[in-house]
């Protein structure tokens, strides 16, 4: 399942992203180093405006840096899109209302001409994957917001990706089915052992799924700190179970994401485990 | 003992039509409105006694109904033929010119000029020059003129509707690396598919109305649009009024099948959270 290379996931080195040209120029990215190893769980969080999506977006070449490169499991970031090396889900499920949760989640695998038996069979592994095997032949209108959101994680998920790019998939859901589908999303990456770049707005989301947190600011958008959750006491993300929340360094991780996020680094200094920029 | 309660999943799942709940009121409440203005025509023309040249009492046209009954068939029959041709025809012609202009910017905006012009000038007025073109025995000119009042409702509702793709549907395609035919039939075209059936319903009417009316501009036909200025010009007020019935049916027939049919390929196109 999870080929050990020896490329990392994700490897950003000086990125820069500059929207706009003279006076309505806007630096959405300034010196952006990041690097995913095979396997981790990195989230990516700040206030709005601080670049994360578009830091996502261009290691899924949906956009291009202007400055810098960025490469996944050693290949261009454009080469790794041609050649299908990551799966990718966003905040609106992007699910297609005309086609059927079956029919969405082969979606991929049609366009990449799997032969229909194959793709049969795939679908239904995924559909036990994310326990939707009942409605395999729903329409997305039929689903709640929840369940439209796992069957975009199952589409992502189609061709086994080492990487999934996920950008607020839980943002537009409520705080319960979002926990859930944290718990789920752990088991899910445990079994296919990918790596994950997961942008999100909650501090609590960010810290129980990920193994490192990478705090982000805006103007112009830059990484202020990364936060380790493992240095803080807690088990690899794959390995967490939801009383994970309630460890003594879920709390301590999440004291250091909120400090770096709100700009008091001579107290996230002095945290262990966080090396600031 | 424990009891796990079953989550039952959709157990039928086949698609219906979005006409969410008829009520009585809503079926009744326009038939009282319609007995009731019916009752008042009738009382009117009877107590003030209304020549039929003015107005006929709807007694009196529904005598001539059902004594002309085959004959205003007929009549509808070549009517809505005419229509109906041109209505597939415009459809086919709005639909690929969309296609097209949705493809090449240039084509949709060299079209943009003789669209505009086409939408704003009755196309029926085309049909007696259409008749010297044709002549006015054979169906032809009556075609054409439906068919070009179709197409550019649909033409310009596909149009739209080719521009509705969602960034997010956009931006998974490219994700997928998909070719841009791939593009077309898995995401435009579907979008696109409930705009196509919106115009066809605004146009439907349309096609009706055209075929109708070029009606009145001559020709040896049994359709219902000559059928109406003949029985006015001999005086039979209360046939012509029968005449017209059968085209206020005939158009109701074309709106509410495509009506239908629009409900039936736009009913998973309810807004979503996704």
């Amino acid at each position: 399942m999870n080929h050990l290379g020896t490329d990392p996931a994700i490897e950003a080195r000086g990125v820069h992203r500059i929207f706009g040209k003279g006076r309505k120029q806007v630096d959405a990215l300034t010196d952006v180093d990041l690097t995913v190893a095979d396997g981790e769980f990195v989230s990516l969080i700040g206030p709005s405006g601080c670049g994360k999506s578009t830091l996502l977006r261009l290691v899924a070449d949906l956009d291009a840096a202007t400055s810098g490169t960025i490469t996944v499991f050693g290949k261009t970031a454009r080469q790794a899109r041609l050649d299908q090396e990551y799966g990718i889900a966003f905040q609106q499920s992007g699910l297609l209302p005309w086609r059927t949760v079956a029919g969405n989640v082969e979606l991929p695998l049609k366009l990449h001409g799997v032969p229909a038996e194959v793709r049969r069979q795939r679908v239904a592994e995924l559909l036990e994957l994310i326990g939707l095997t009942d409605f395999a032949k729903s329409h997305p209108d039929q689903l709640s917001g929840g369940m439209q959101q796992r069957v975009a994680i199952a589409r992502a998920l189609a061709e086994s990706p080492r990487l999934l790019l996920m950008d607020e998939p839980f943002g537009a859901l409520d705080e319960i089915t979002r926990e859930r589908m944290q718990n789920e999303l752990v088991r899910i990456c445990a079994e296919t052992g990918a790596a994950v770049l997961f942008v999100t707005h909650s501090i609590p989301e960010a810290v129980f799924l990920s193994d490192r947190v990478v705090v982000m600011s805006p103007r112009p958008g830059r990484i202020t700190g990364v936060v380790d959750v493992r240095a803080d006491g807690m088990v690899p993300a794959h390995d967490r179970s939801a009383g994970a929340r309630d460890e003594e360094g879920f709390f301590r991780a999440v004291g250091e994401v909120r400090a770096l996020l709100h700009g008091t680094p001579e107290q996230a200094v002095a945290a262990r485990g966080v090396d600031t920029r | 003992m424990t009891t796990v309660a079953q989550v039952s999943p959709a157990k039928d799942t086949r698609a219906r039509l979005p006409i969410a709940e008829l009520r009585w009121s809503t079926v009744l409440a326009p038939l009282v409105v319609g007995v009731l203005a019916i009752a008042a025509w009738e009382w009117l023309v009877d107590s003030l006694e209304i020549e039929p040249f003015v107005l006929p009492a709807p007694s009196a046209i529904w005598d001539q109904i059902t004594l002309n009954f085959d004959s205003i068939v007929k009549g509808a029959t070549v009517t809505g033929r005419n229509a109906l041709i041109g209505t597939l025809a415009g459809a086919v012609i709005g639909v690929a010119g969309a296609m097209l202009a949705g493809t090449f910017r240039f084509l949709d905006q060299m079209a943009a000029p003789v669209v505009a012009a086409l939408a704003v000038i009755p196309i029926v007025a085309l049909a007696p020059v259409l008749y010297s073109m044709y002549g006015a025995a054979v169906d032809t000119g009556r075609i054409i003129v439906a068919g070009l009042s179709v197409s550019i409702p649909v033409y310009l509702n596909t149009l739209r509707g080719l521009r509705q793709v969602k960034a997010v549907h956009r931006d998974l395609m490219t994700a997928y690396a998909a070719g841009p035919l791939q593009v077309i039939r898995s995401v435009t075209l579907p979008t696109a598919t409930p705009y196509v059936f919106t115009g066809l319903r605004v146009a439907s009417s349309l096609a009706v109305i055209a075929a109708l009316i070029a009606e009145y501009f001559g020709g040896p036909i049994g359709g219902l649009g000559k059928s109406i200025t003949s029985s006015a010009a001999s005086s039979n007020y209360p046939l012509a009024w029968a005449y017209v019935s059968g085209a206020i049916v005939l158009g109701l027939l074309f709106y509410v099948v495509t009506l239908l049919v629009e409900l039936w390929f736009s009913r998973h196109h309810r807004p979503t959270a996704g």
